[in-house]
C-alpha cells in the first residue's frame, strides 16, 4: 500500500522523456491550426523548461497550495509564457491548453505506476487534476491581466495621438479634436494646450471640433472649461468646426457657448484670428 | 510680516507675486494696492503671477476681488503670466473670474493695459476689432 502520496507523482517523472513526447504530441494536436503563431522549436523549448521546473516542485510535499515558495519558479515561468502568448494573439483557451494538455500523459503515467490499488489511483488522479487545474487557471489569469495591460497601454497611446496642438501661425495655435470628449481627454487636451500656449507665447487658440461626433451638455462644459483656462492665461479662444447637425442638436439641447466666439470652419476661425492679431492675407497682384 | 512690493512704473502699478500666497498676505496686498492706487493716482495695475504655483479658492477669489476693486476705483487691471496648472485649478474650482483681463506676459499685459486705458468705457476691448 502506498501511503507516501508524494511518491507517486514525483516517481513518474522518471519517464520524463516519454511524458515530454506525449505532451508535445497533445499540444501539437491542439494547436495544429496555430502553427503560424508559434514554432515547433519554441513550443518544445517552453515545454522542456516547464517540465524542468515542474518536476522538482512536484517532488516537494505540497501539491495543493501553489502559492508557496517552491511553486514560485513554476508560476513565474507560466506567467511569462501566458504573457508572451497573449501578446502573440493566442486565445485564452489555447493558452491554458499548454498546461491542460499535460494532464493526459501525466494521468497515463500515473495509471501505469499505480496499477495495484484503485483507491490510491483515484486519490493520485484527483490530486494531480486539482494541481493542473490550478496551474491552468493561473495561466488564464495572467493572460487576462496582460490583455488588460495591452488595452490600457493602447488607451494611453490613443490619448496621446488624439490631442495634438499645432501651430498655425506665429501666435496662433490650433487643437483639432477627434473623437468623443470625456473628462480624462479634456484634461489632457487642456494641459497640452495650456503648455503649448506658454511654450510658444501664442495669444490665440482655435479649438476645432470637426472630429467630435456629438456635442451634448457634458462635452460643451468640457470645451468651456478649456476655453476659460486658456483665457485665464491670456490667450483668446475660438471654437470652430461646428457642423450643421451639431449646430442643430446644440440648439435643441439648449447648449450654448456663452462669451465664446464660434466659427463654422477652421478657415473662418483662422481669418478671425488674423484680424484679431492685426494681420491680413492678400492675394498677389 | 512680509509685504508684496508694489512698484510704480510710469502710469501703472506693477505687482509681482514671487512667493506663495497665504491668506493674510493676500489681504494685505488688497489693502496696499488700493491705498497705493489712490496715493499714486495710477491708472492701471499689472499683476504678474508667473511665480505663483499654488492657488486655492481664496487666492482665486482674491484675484477677482482685486480686479473689481481696481475697476471701482476707475483703474484697469491685467493679470499676467498665469501658469497652466494654476489656470486649470481655477477652472476646476469653478471660479469664473470673468471680470479680470489676462495676458500671457508682462509685455503683452502692458500693451493690453494701454489699449484698455485708451478706450474708456469699452471694458472688453480685448475682444473688439
Amino acid at each position: 500500500m502506498t501511503t507516501n502520496k508524494q511518491g507517486c507523482i514525483s516517481k513518474i517523472f522518471v519517464h520524463q522523456e516519454e511524458i515530454m513526447e506525449e505532451w508535445l504530441r497533445e499540444q501539437f494536436a491542439a494547436l495544429s491550426a496555430r502553427q503560424d503563431l508559434i514554432s515547433e522549436l519554441d513550443l518544445r523549448r517552453q515545454s522542456t523548461e516547464f517540465l524542468a521546473l515542474f518536476t522538482p516542485a512536484c517532488s516537494t510535499d505540497n501539491l495543493t497550495d501553489i502559492t508557496t515558495p517552491e511553486w514560485k519558479p513554476v508560476l513565474d515561468f507560466l506567467g511569462s509564457v501566458s504573457r508572451s502568448r497573449a501578446i502573440q494573439g493566442f486565445s485564452p483557451s489555447e493558452t491554458a491548453t499548454f498546461v491542460f494538455s499535460l494532464k493526459q500523459p501525466l494521468f497515463a503515467r500515473l495509471r501505469q505506476e499505480v496499477v495495484a490499488d484503485a483507491v490510491v489511483l483515484a486519490d493520485e488522479l484527483w490530486k494531480a487534476t486539482v494541481l493542473m487545474d490550478k496551474l491552468g487557471l493561473y495561466t488564464t489569469e495572467v493572460y487576462q491581466k496582460s490583455r488588460e495591460e495591452i488595452i490600457r497601454r493602447q488607451q494611453a497611446e490613443m490619448l496621446e495621438l488624439s490631442t495634438p496642438v499645432v501651430k498655425l501661425w506665429d501666435g496662433i495655435l490650433a487643437v483639432p479634436l477627434i473623437g468623443t470628449l470625456d473628462s480624462v481627454r479634456t484634461q489632457v487636451v487642456m494641459e497640452n494646450l495650456l503648455q503649448s500656449i506658454v511654450d510658444t507665447g501664442s495669444s490665440f487658440a482655435i479649438v476645432d471640433i470637426t472630429g467630435v461626433p456629438t456635442v451634448d451638455t457634458m462635452v460643451a462644459q468640457h470645451l468651456l472649461k478649456t476655453v476659460s483656462a486658456a483665457k485665464l492665461m491670456g490667450a483668446n479662444c475660438v471654437i470652430s468646426g461646428i457642423r450643421p447637425q451639431i449646430a442643430q442638436s446644440m440648439v435643441h439641447l439648449g447648449v450654448e457657448f456663452r462669451d465664446v466666439v464660434t466659427k463654422a470652419t477652421l478657415a473662418d476661425a483662422l481669418e478671425y484670428a488674423f484680424r484679431q492679431i492685426g494681420r491680413t492675407v492678400t492675394k498677389q497682384a | 510680516m512680509d509685504h508684496i512690493p508694489i512698484i510704480k512704473v510710469g502710469e501703472f502699478l506693477l505687482v509681482s507675486i514671487q512667493v506663495d500666497m497665504h491668506d493674510r498676505l493676500a489681504m494685505s496686498l488688497q489693502n496696499d494696492l488700493t491705498t497705493q492706487l489712490i496715493k499714486t493716482r495710477a491708472q492701471g495695475v499689472l499683476i504678474d503671477i508667473s511665480a505663483l504655483e499654488i492657488v486655492d479658492s481664496f487666492i482665486g477669489r482674491m484675484l477677482g476681488n482685486i480686479a473689481s476693486m481696481m475697476s471701482v476705483l476707475g483703474a484697469e487691471s491685467v493679470v499676467v503670466g498665469m501658469r497652466p496648472a494654476v489656470a486649470i485649478t481655477i477652472v476646476e474650482l469653478g471660479l469664473s473670474l470673468n471680470n479680470i483681463h489676462t495676458a500671457l506676459n508682462v509685455d503683452k499685459g502692458m500693451a493690453l493695459l494701454r489699449v484698455l486705458m485708451n478706450s474708456t468705457g469699452d471694458s472688453d476691448s480685448h475682444e473688439s476689432r
